[in-house]
């Protein structure tokens, strides 16, 4: 029973979304930037490499331990131009607010929006603001864009992955997720958990001093780390091997995960990164990634193999092994 | 909130050790049944399969709620979503379950109110905030859910809140267990029987239906070393054909289970014969609201009638529910049937077999015939 109306569904970050970008968008914007479907586009001016990239937040609620929906929108967009290798410089911000907003709510997320900006050492140079009726909008919703130069003998792409490269991340997974998930009306239990939203350019820069042999960098947000993984295995046309044990998992968040029937592979982050890096140089750009202050966790999980091109397999803890697959669409609390 | 004891269950070297031992003692090719949805998925994402030899294979039996509630009560949660001034209140899962012309998801993209709560006690929250709307509940579920929904229609009849209503589909599952064995197809060697149901009904509840069919049984937690215990306690019972019901889940679960929450189910619904998906109807196999609670049972309250309901065409989530058939070899499944698009609940629900295989399992596809 396919549909002709969106579900929310169609916004997961899964392979639903996946469909709609390759059914609908892709052949009418057809053109070889946009097909690479990566996190940011990629192109040439005089001779000089730039990374541009755009992103809408939604996120309900718009506050949350950790962040709001400002930083959040700042981050993920300084997030995504990093994951192209490259310098975020320049952001824009576009605001649809719905009416009866409360002032003092703007001016606090406005405010950490200034404060990440600061953190992340950008400008927001340009922008705009809509105001629509009651009810038609949720509260506030924000758009950022920004542009980014990349350095000389940087290339890093989803489709970069090699054999053998390892992959590592920068911490613990779902910690976003499980932090927006439990603070979402009719959710009524406390944690200390608090979102990861944070800047990862310093920690992007950091990686590069120590090797250029960095392959693909990706932060696992929608559809977190699982989906992640398997788009990049999709576009490297390479397998990967992750190991569960290796995975950071906060306790309490495999808690709330436990309780709620989700599985944290699937759930997001706002300041993680995955990076595929050539063997030899893993233990360089490991050390790199634990000297900034947000990759004081960071670990190897899994390695590129040989076999079973596009898939990704994982060791479970107990030895046995299982298929790790892309998100399909929302997951949905389990029911007993 | 942590739950670091559960890292002791997830041990590996206990896992090996067991998984040895089973090698070890399996000698005949058996069949075992987990007859519970959330085991099946934690033997997928464990891969508890991967480490056992080939003499055992493991079948999903109908233990997710989803999957087996019938075609026509699906339909029917969709016509009561139609309804003016009806905020429906479901868990996550049945949202996208295909009925015979929508699905939940749907009605939901077309305007109806309908939201996803995470216990009962969510709905009545969402009742008491709009006095002016009729609040239902979706009742699916077995008796780990059913007695939380009796408590909730105890609560509100405390409260005099006069709109909420519960739909209730609820189902009990040794009768299923009976129906299974009772039909001519099933071919089971031994029951992993669910943990969170005994841990209500207790051990004691199986009892009639081990007297009767004297086939091995053992009750199972839920992490990776609780399963493999569970199996080999099978495994064991079965190369010494001396059949037994036993409790592999001592820590959660008794002879007499949670005599508090029989009582509360017992006080607010009555055992009625019940459709299943893929079985057909069990004798007194399902949960209804007792007359004395009719003012708060969606059955009666409201007035709507379903259209023919029309299982899906081709789909075998019948077959597969009662370990028939497993997924790959439902003609649907992976080419028209997909979790992006499903046909059948098999595929819809986290709990479901079909959507386990596809998640998990594509390596080792035609293990577990």
């Amino acid at each position: 029973m396919s549909t002709d109306k969106i579900l929310l569904d169609h916004g997961s970050g899964g392979k639903i979304s996946h469909s709609l970008t390759t059914d609908i968008m892709l052949p009418v914007f057809n053109n070889p930037i946009l097909s690479e479907l990566d996190d940011g586009a990629i192109f040439d001016i005089e001779g000089k490499r730039f990374a541009f990239s755009t992103d809408t937040y939604t996120v309900d609620p718009i506050f949350f331990p950790g962040g709001n929906i400002g930083d959040l929108a700042i981050n993920g967009t300084v997030n995504d131009i990093a994951m192209c290798g490259a310098t975020p410089l320049y952001l824009s911000t576009g605001l649809i607010i719905e009416e009866g907003f409360l002032i003092s709510d703007l001016k606090k997320i406005i405010k950490e929006m200034g404060i990440a900006a600061q953190k992340a050492n950008i400008k927001v140079v340009t922008g705009d603001t809509k105001v629509v009726p009651k009810g038609a909008a949720d509260k506030i919703f924000i758009n950022t864009s920004g542009i980014g130069l990349i350095p000389k003998g940087i290339n890093v792409a989803i489709s970069n992955a090699r054999p053998k490269d390892k992959i590592l991340l920068s911490g613990s997974i779902a910690d976003h997720g499980i932090t927006v998930l439990t603070k979402r009306e009719g959710m009524s239990f406390e944690l200390s958990i608090k979102s990861d939203s944070a800047p990862l350019n310093h920690m992007v820069s950091r990686m590069f001093s120590a090797s250029t042999d960095i392959h693909v960098l990706r932060d696992p947000t929608r559809g977190g780390v699982g989906t992640a993984l398997n788009e990049i295995a999709e576009k490297s046309k390479i397998g990967i091997r992750i190991f569960e044990s290796k995975i950071p998992v906060k306790d309490e968040v495999t808690g709330a995960c436990e309780l709620l029937g989700f599985d944290p592979l699937y759930l997001a982050n706002e300041g993680k990164l995955i990076a595929f890096v050539a063997p030899d140089q893993t233990e360089d750009v490991l050390a790199a990634i634990k000297k900034d202050e947000f990759g004081k966790d960071a670990c190897i999980i899994g390695e590129v193999i040989a076999d079973s091109p596009g898939r990704v397999v994982m060791e479970t803890k107990i030895g046995g092994t299982r298929i790790v697959d892309m998100l399909t669409g929302e997951q949905l609390p389990r029911i007993c | 909130m942590a739950i670091k004891h559960l890292e002791e269950y997830r041990d590996s070297e206990v896992s090996r050790q067991l998984a040895e031992r089973i090698k070890k003692i399996s000698k005949q090719d058996i069949r075992l049944m987990e007859v519970c949805g959330t085991h099946t998925v934690s033997i997928f994402r464990s891969g508890i399969r991967s480490i056992l030899p080939d003499t055992i294979s493991l079948i999903s039996g109908p233990g997710c709620p989803v999957c087996v509630t019938a075609q026509r009560e699906i339909d029917a949660f969709i016509e009561l979503s139609r309804l003016d001034d009806v905020i429906i209140t479901t868990f996550g899962d049945l949202m996208r379950v295909p009925g015979t012309r929508s699905s939940l998801q749907k009605e939901r993209a077309d305007g109806r109110d309908i939201r996803i709560v995470y216990s009962t006690f969510d709905a009545l929250e969402i009742a008491r905030k709009n006095p002016e709307k009729k609040v239902v509940f979706l009742g699916v579920g077995f008796e780990t859910t059913a007695p939380t929904i009796a408590a909730s229609i105890l609560s509100v009849k405390q409260m005099n809140l006069d709109n909420f209503f519960v739909y209730s589909a609820h189902k009990l599952v040794p009768p299923a267990l009976d129906a299974l064995m009772s039909t001519d197809d099933t071919k089971i060697d031994g029951f992993i029987l669910p943990g969170h149901v005994s841990i209500v009904i207790g051990t004691n509840a199986y009892q009639a239906f081990f007297d009767k069919y004297n086939i091995p049984c053992v009750v199972a937690g839920f992490e990776p070393t609780d399963l493999l215990q569970a199996i080999s306690m099978l495994v064991y019972q079965i190369e010494a054909n001396a059949p037994k019901l036993e409790n592999g889940y001592p820590r959660a679960v008794t002879f007499d289970g949670n005599r508090k929450a029989q009582k509360i189910m017992h006080e607010v619904f009555k055992t009625v014969d019940a459709p299943w998906r893929g079985i057909g109807t069990i004798l007194k196999s399902g949960l209804n609201i007792r007359n004395e609670f009719a003012s708060f049972d969606a059955r009666e309250m409201f007035e709507f009638e379903v259209p023919d309901s029309k299982d899906p065409k081709g789909c075998a989530c019948g077959e597969i529910l009662t370990g028939v058939k497993i997924p790959p070899q439902c003609p649907l499944y992976k080419s028209v049937c997909t979790p992006v698009d499903p046909v059948g609940p098999c595929m819809v629900s986290s709990e479901g077999t079909c959507a386990a295989y596809y998640r998990y399992h594509r390596d080792y596809e035609n293990r577990g015939v």
